[in-house]
C-alpha cells in the first residue's frame, strides 16, 4: 500500500459518507449493547429501508460516545444531535424529525461541560468510526502515520518524535514512553517483541476496553509503528477474556490490516515485517504486571519476577520486549501524524497530553472522559461529572484502583498529573475514578480493596501473601469495633512492611488504600477503636 | 517450545474434542499454547475436567502438575461443571459502591449460594466477576452471558427471581 492508494481509499470512503444527507450513529459498545442498542440499530436500518431513504441516510454502528449512563446513545450528523435512552420505538420519531426540530425529551445537551471540557486524542474516533471497518478508520486519516513513518522516518527519528511528545505510559507508573522505546531499540538481538497490555484488571476501569471496542485500528497502528521503531517482528496483544467484544473487534482489525498489507511480510513494500497475535488473559489481576503478563503469554502461571532485568532487556522468551498499555499505543498515531510538539502543547510540565478516565460511582454523569492533564479533580467531579446525585454529599474520590487512594474534599483542587496524585498518597493508575458519597464508610472501602489485593496476590512472596490477609483481618476488627490503640499501631507498621518488602507492584501498592484513608479519614478509625474496658466489667 | 507430533487420544468419543484438537494444532502443539487450549476446553465444555487436564498435558508434553498449576492459578477456569444457568455478579469497585454486596447476601439467603457454588439440582451457578468493564452501568450482573445493568438493588433482586423462575 502506498500513500496514494491510501488516499484513494480515504477519498472514496469520504465520498460515500458525504453522499448521504444524514449519518445516524448508534453506540455499539458493551455499555449501550447491554441496553439493547443492537435492536435500535436493526430498527433504524429496517425503517430507513422501508421509507426508501437508503440514499439519504446512512445508519452506522460506532464505538463508545462516553456518556454510558445515558445509553443507549444515538448521534445524528452533521446536525450534532445526541439522543439518550433510545428504544426501538423511538426510531420512527427521530426519522420523522430529521432536519427539523429534534425530539427534545430525548435530547442530550451537548453544550454541557461533560462535552465541552473534554479534549480527545486517544478517544478521537470513539463514537465516530465504525470499529469493524478499516476503510472508515482510513477515512479519518488512519494508517497515514504508519506510511509516513515507514517511508520517511528512520526508527531513531520515530523514537525522537515520541520523546519530544513527552508521552508517559498510561498503564499506571507513567514511565516515559520514548525512553522505553529507545532502550528496546538499543538492546541486542535479532528477535524482539512488542506487547500490548490490555489486561485492565483494575476494577472500576474500562478505558482500555472502550478504546479497543471503539477504535481497534488506532491501537494496532500504534503497535506497528512501535515495532518499526524498536525493531520487533512479532507482537502480542494480551486482552482479558472478560472483554469478548474487544477481543472480537481487535481480531477483525488484525485480519483487515493483514489484507491491506499493514501487517505481514514487507509492509507497504518496505523491508519491514511484523505480525500480531492475540493472547487471552484468564482472570488474574496480577497478570497486568508486565513480568507476570509475559509469563502468562508463555503459557505459565502469571507470577511476577524481580526486575531488573527489565523486559526491555530480557522479556518474552528472554528476548528484548516492549510492553506498553493500550492507551499509550492509541496516542501514538496522532503524535506521528501531527508531531511530538503538537502533543506536548497539552498538559502540564511533566505530564503531557490528555488522559482517559472512567468516571463512576456516586456521580451524575458516569462514563468515559478524556481530559487534558492538569485539570483539577474538582473540575472532573463537579463540572464534567455533574457532582453527586440524590442530594448527597461528596466524601472522596478514589483514583488508581487497588494501588491508589481516596482523596478528600479539601484536596479536590489538586491538578491531575502523575506527581501531584502521588504526593497525595494516591496514584494516576490506569484511570479509574470512583466517586464516593457520605453513605460510604471509609474503612469498608479500604477493606474492600484489601480483600481484592489479598485474593489477587500471586502468593510468591510472604509479605504480600500473609500481610494482606492480616491487614484485611485487622480492618475487620475495626469494622466490628473490636480494635484497640495497639491494633492501629500494628496496622500502620504492617502497611509499612508490606509496602517495602513485597516483590512486585501489587504488594508494594496494596497498603495504599489503607494509608490514604488513615491519612484523610483518621477520625473514622479512631471512632471505631474500642474504649478501654471499664474496671467494673473487667 | 517443544513441539510434539505424537497423536494422543481424547478422553472419550465426544466429537467436541476436535475443537480442542484444532486449537492445539493451530499452535503447533507448543507448550506455550497451554492457556489458549484451556480456554478452548472451557468454551467448548463449559468447564475443564480432570480428564481434559491430563489430555492436554499429554498432547502438549507438559507435566500434569504444571497443567494443574496453571489451570488453578487463573480465576476464569472452572474445574467443576457449572449449572444450567449461570449468574455472575460484578463485584468490582464501581458495582461495590452501588450495592453489589447486598446482592451477594441475597444470593445466600434466597438460593443458599456462596460465590462459586451451584445449587444441588444443578440448575443455577453463582459466580462473582471482577469488573466486566461496564462500570458506567453499575451495578452490573450477567445472566447467562447477557450483561444487565443500571438497576437498583431491589430491581436487581426482582430481575434475578424472574430470570431464575423463567423456565420452571
Ligand atoms: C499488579 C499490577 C497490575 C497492573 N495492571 C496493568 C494493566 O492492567 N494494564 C496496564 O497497561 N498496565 C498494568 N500494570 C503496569 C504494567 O506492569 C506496565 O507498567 C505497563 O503495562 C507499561 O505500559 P506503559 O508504560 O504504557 O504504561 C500493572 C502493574 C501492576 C504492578
Ligand atoms: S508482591 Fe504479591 S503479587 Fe507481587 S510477586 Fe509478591 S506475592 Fe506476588
Ligand atoms: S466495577 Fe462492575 S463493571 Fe466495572
Amino acid at each position: 500500500m502506498t500513500n496514494e492508494e491510501l488516499l484513494a481509499i480515504s477519498e472514496k470512503e469520504q465520498e460515500l459518507q458525504q453522499q448521504v444527507r444524514y449519518r445516524i450513529m448508534v453506540c455499539s459498545s458493551t455499555g449501550c449493547l447491554s441496553s439493547r442498542s443492537d435492536e435500535i440499530l436493526a430498527a433504524l436500518e429496517a425503517e430507513v429501508k422501508q421509507r426508501g431513504l437508503e440514499n439519504e441516510v446512512l445508519v452506522k454502528k460506532v464505538g463508545c460516545l462516553g456518556l454510558c449512563a445515558a445509553g443507549p446513545i444515538v448521534s445524528i450528523q452533521p446536525d450534532g444531535i445526541l439522543y439518550k435512552e433510545m428504544t426501538p420505538e423511538d426510531v420512527p420519531a427521530i426519522l420523522d424529525r430529521l432536519g427539523g426540530e429534534p425530539l427534545e425529551e430525548k435530547r442530550i445537551d451537548t453544550h454541557q461541560p461533560f462535552f465541552t471540557r473534554q479534549k480527545k486524542n486517544a478517544l478521537e474516533n470513539a463514537g465516530v468510526v465504525d470499529p469493524e471497518r478499516i476503510e472508515d478508520y482510513i477515512a479519518t486519516g488512519g494508517y497515514a502515520a504508519l506510511i509516513k513513518v515507514l517511508t520517511e522516518f528512520s526508527p531513531s527519528e520515530v523514537i525522537q518524535e515520541v520523546q519530544k511528545s513527552g508521552l508517559r505510559g498510561r498503564g499506571g507508573a507513567g514511565y516515559p514512553t520514548g525512553l522505553k522505546w529507545s532502550t528496546v531499540a538499543k538492546a541486542e538481538g535479532e528477535q524482539k517483541f512488542v506487547v500490548c497490555n490490555a489486561d485492565e484488571g483494575d476494577p472500576g476501569a474500562f478505558m482500555d476496553r472502550s478504546i479497543l471496542e471503539s477504535d481497534p485500528h488506532r491501537v494496532l497502528e500504534g503497535m506497528i509503528i512501535a515495532a518499526y521503531a524498536v525493531g520487533a517482528n512479532q507482537g502480542y496483544v494480551y486482552v482479558r477474556a472478560e472483554y469478548p467484544l474487544a477481543v472480537k473487534r481487535f481480531r477483525t482489525a488484525i485480519r483487515q490490516a493483514e489484507k491491506m498489507g499493514f501487517l505481514g511480510q514487507n509492509i507497504c513494500g518496505t523491508p519491514f515485517s511484523f505480525k500480531v497475535d492475540v493472547r487471552l488473559g484468564a482472570g488474574a489481576f496480577v497478570c497486568g504486571e508486565e513480568t507476570a503478563l509475559l509469563q502468562s503469554v508463555e503459557g505459565n502461571r502469571g507470577m511476577p519476577r524481580l526486575r531488573p532485568p527489565y523486559p526491555a532487556q530480557s522479556g518474552l522468551f528472554g528476548k528484548p520486549t516492549l510492553v506498553n498499555n493500550v492507551e499509550t499505543y492509541a496516542n501514538i498515531p496522532a503524535i506521528l501524524r501531527n508531531g511530538g510538539e503538537w502533543f506536548a502543547q497539552t498538559g502540564t510540565e511533566k505530564s503531557k497530553g490528555t488522559k482517559v478516565f472512567a468516571l463512576t460511582g456516586k456521580v451524575k454523569n458516569t462514563g468515559l472522559i478524556e481530559v487534558p492533564m492538569g485539570i483539577t479533580l474538582r473540575e472532573i467531579v463537579y463540572d464534567i461529572g455533574g457532582g453527586v446525585p440524590d442530594g448527597r454529599k461528596f466524601k472522596a474520590v478514589q483514583t488508581g484502583g487497588p494501588s491508589g487512594g481516596c482523596i478528600p474534599e479539601e484536596l479536590l483542587d489538586t491538578p491531575v498529573d502523575y506527581e501531584s496524585l502521588k504526593a497525595l498518597g494516591s496514584m494516576m493508575g490506569s484511570g479509574g475514578m470512583i466517586v464516593i458519597d457520605d453513605r460510604s464508610d471509609m474503612i469498608d472501602v479500604a477493606r474492600y480493596f484489601m480483600e481484592f489485593s489479598m485474593e489477587e496476590s500471586c502468593g510468591k512472596c510472604v509479605p504480600c501473601r500473609v500481610g494482606t490477609v492480616q491487614l484485611y483481618n485487622l480492618l475487620g476488627k475495626f469494622q466490628r469495633r473490636e480494635a484497640t490503640e495497639e491494633d492501629l499501631k500494628t496496622l500502620e507498621e504492617l502497611c509499612d512492611l508490606v509496602r517495602s518488602a513485597s516483590l512486585c507492584g501489587l504488594g508494594q501498592a496494596a497498603p495504599n488504600p489503607i494509608l490514604s484513608t488513615l491519612k484523610y479519614f483518621r477520625e473514622e478509625y479512631l471512632a471505631k477503636i474500642r474504649k478501654s474496658t471499664p474496671v467494673e466489667e473487667a | 517450545m517443544v513441539a510434539t507430533t505424537r497423536k494422543v487420544n481424547p478422553p472419550d468419543g465426544d466429537r467436541r474434542w476436535k475443537i480442542v484438537e484444532a486449537t492445539m494444532r493451530r499452535h503447533g502443539y507448543a507448550s506455550t499454547a497451554l492457556i489458549e487450549t484451556l480456554h478452548s476446553i472451557q468454551e467448548t465444555f463449559g468447564f475443564v475436567s480432570r480428564e481434559a487436564l491430563n489430555y492436554v498435558a499429554e498432547s502438549l508434553n507438559i507435566p500434569p502438575a504444571k497443567v494443574f498449576g496453571v489451570a488453578t492459578f487463573y480465576n476464569l477456569f472452572n474445574l467443576n461443571p457449572v449449572g444450567e444457568h449461570v449468574f455472575s455478579l460484578c463485584t468490582g469497585t464501581a458495582c461495590y459502591v452501588k450495592g453489589a454486596g447486598e446482592i451477594v447476601d441475597f444470593m445466600k439467603e434466597e438460593f443458599g449460594l456462596e460465590p462459586g457454588q451451584t445449587t444441588p439440582d444443578g440448575k443455577l451457578t453463582f459466580m462473582v466477576a471482577r469488573c466486566v468493564g461496564a462500570c458506567g452501568l453499575a451495578p452490573v450482573m450477567i445472566l447467562d452471558g447477557e450483561v444487565v445493568g443500571k438497576l437498583g438493588v431491589e430491581e436487581m433482586k426482582a430481575k434475578i427471581r424472574e430470570w431464575v423462575n423463567h423456565d420452571k
